[in-house]
């Protein structure tokens, strides 16, 4: 449980932080570290050299306007649990961060460093997809923005590129009025969930659903909004019967993994049931 | 590397290799050996220790990271000569039998009630869920961090 080996840098700007990363290919970036020290210590990573952003400025604000919302890669998530104004900003995000992990965890782990880790069952990236946020990345040839939905490829593995490190999440501005839901089944309180869903949709004239959106964690290879689903909800009223249709087509949708602590059909049989019971709350909680 | 810190109020200097994790500096650095170590990757809380007035695992920060910090371990909470009143209601609670998960679980629970003095015991229990205990099944360590409430509400008004 000892990391390899690694030199340590903690550069001031992110220009510095950007140029060390493009001079080493076995570099590897620390913010909290809350993912990448049990990497170290299990050896899964074995890093030349570790840059820790804890000096670079400008990373640790939640900036809240009419775009929406920016989360700076530094922002912790004690940080956006205490923000009271995220109650109406964005409620979706506060009670979804509110289920990350444990409370020491809490205290360091970071929003960059949740979606460069890009864990398929983690809540954040799950957010960010349902969400359509946009991701800032600056590297050496410079900034770049890609959509979340575009950001995950696979467990882990993402579209930055090496010399690149998150500065930023954009989520885009939450109107007042929407109904919403997370919901996550973990075996024991703070783990890693076996699924997750996160919805939210408004409501047109006469109640009917508008602009679904319906995304899943811990089902698939990556964090995945079901089309298919939204479809299905967008244009109708919520009832008994639309809610066991909306549950059974996501059941169907998702590919979920084989893994030691569940076999997929379980998975497809829980995402069924968040989505039942996510729906179901929504239909009766509106948010402010 | 060299780092400055300050250890429960006194500042240090150490010489550590950056790969070495805080607990482990804490432990064979500086020999304060109140700071357990159970499972080295954040998964059992044992570890915890108040970095800047939050509570944080040790074996998941490297010692490099604290430059400039202030640091609690379970050898600052208490004088030589008296148990703080968290210590005390553990101890009338029976709140540990072995006491390896002991010191994280006075860390965790003194930062908890420093800020929230007045957290019910679903607030408590939702925190402590980051420890793991294999001896006292939660009750009494749950009732101690409930009863200790009182002492940090006071020394909330002064």
């Amino acid at each position: 449980m000892k990391p390899a080996p690694f030199e340590y840098q903690a550069p001031a700007t992110l220009r510095e932080a950007v140029d060390l990363l493009a001079s080493d290919p076995e570099a590897m970036v620390i913010a909290g570290g809350q993912s990448l020290m049990p990497l170290l210590a299990l050896r899964l990573a074995t890093p030349s050299l570790l840059i820790d952003l804890r000096r670079v400025p400008g990373l640790d604000a939640i900036a809240i306007d009419d775009s929406g919302i920016r989360l700076g890669a530094r922002v912790r998530w004690r940080d956006i649990e205490d923000d009271r104004r995220l109650e109406t900003a964005h409620p979706l995000l506060r009670e979804t961060i509110a289920q990350v992990a444990h409370y020491q965890i809490r205290n360091r782990g970071t929003v960059g460093g949740s979606l460069a880790h890009a864990d398929p069952a983690a809540e954040l990236p799950g957010i960010a997809v349902t969400c359509d946020a946009e991701l800032t990345l600056v590297g050496v040839a410079g900034t770049r923005m890609v959509r979340a939905g575009d950001f995950f490829t696979g467990p882990l593995t993402t579209v930055r590129q090496h010399d690149e490190i998150i500065t930023e999440l954009h989520l885009p501005f939450w109107p007042s009025g929407r109904r919403w839901a997370f919901r996550e089944f973990a075996q024991r309180r703070g783990d890693f969930s076996l699924a997750g869903i996160a919805l939210f949709y408004g409501e047109d004239q006469e109640g009917r659903v508008a602009n679904a959106h319906v995304g899943v964690i811990g089902a698939c290879d990556r964090p995945q909004r079901l089309m298919e689903v939204e479809a299905l909800l967008n244009g109708r009223f919520i009832d008994e019967g639309l809610i066991r249709e909306a549950a059974e087509t996501s059941a169907r949708t998702v590919d979920p993994p084989e893994d030691l602590h569940v076999p997929a059909a379980y998975r497809r049989a829980l995402v069924a049931t968040l989505i039942e019971r996510g729906l179901r709350s929504a239909a009766q909680h509106r948010s402010a | 590397m060299q780092v400055n810190f300050k250890l429960n109020g006194t500042p240090v200097v150490v010489d550590v290799e950056p790969r070495m994790h805080l607990a482990d500096c804490l432990r064979d650095e500086l020999r304060q050996t109140g700071t357990h170590l159970g499972c080295e990757h954040g998964a059992c809380g044992a570890c915890t220790v108040i970095v800047d007035g939050a509570a944080v695992r040790a074996c998941l920060m490297l010692a490099v990271q604290v430059e400039g910090s202030s640091i609690v371990t379970v050898e600052g909470l208490s004088t030589e000569e008296a148990l703080t009143p968290l210590q005390t209601a553990f101890r009338k609670h029976h709140a540990l039998q072995c006491g390896f998960c002991t010191p994280g679980m006075l860390t965790t629970a003194h930062a908890l009630l420093t800020d929230e003095p007045d957290a019910d015991g679903d607030r408590i229990r939702a925190v402590l869920s980051g420890n793991l205990c294999r001896c006292t099944g939660y009750i009494p360590i749950v009732d101690a961090v409930l009863d200790a409430r009182a002492a940090y509400r006071k020394s909330d008004k002064r």
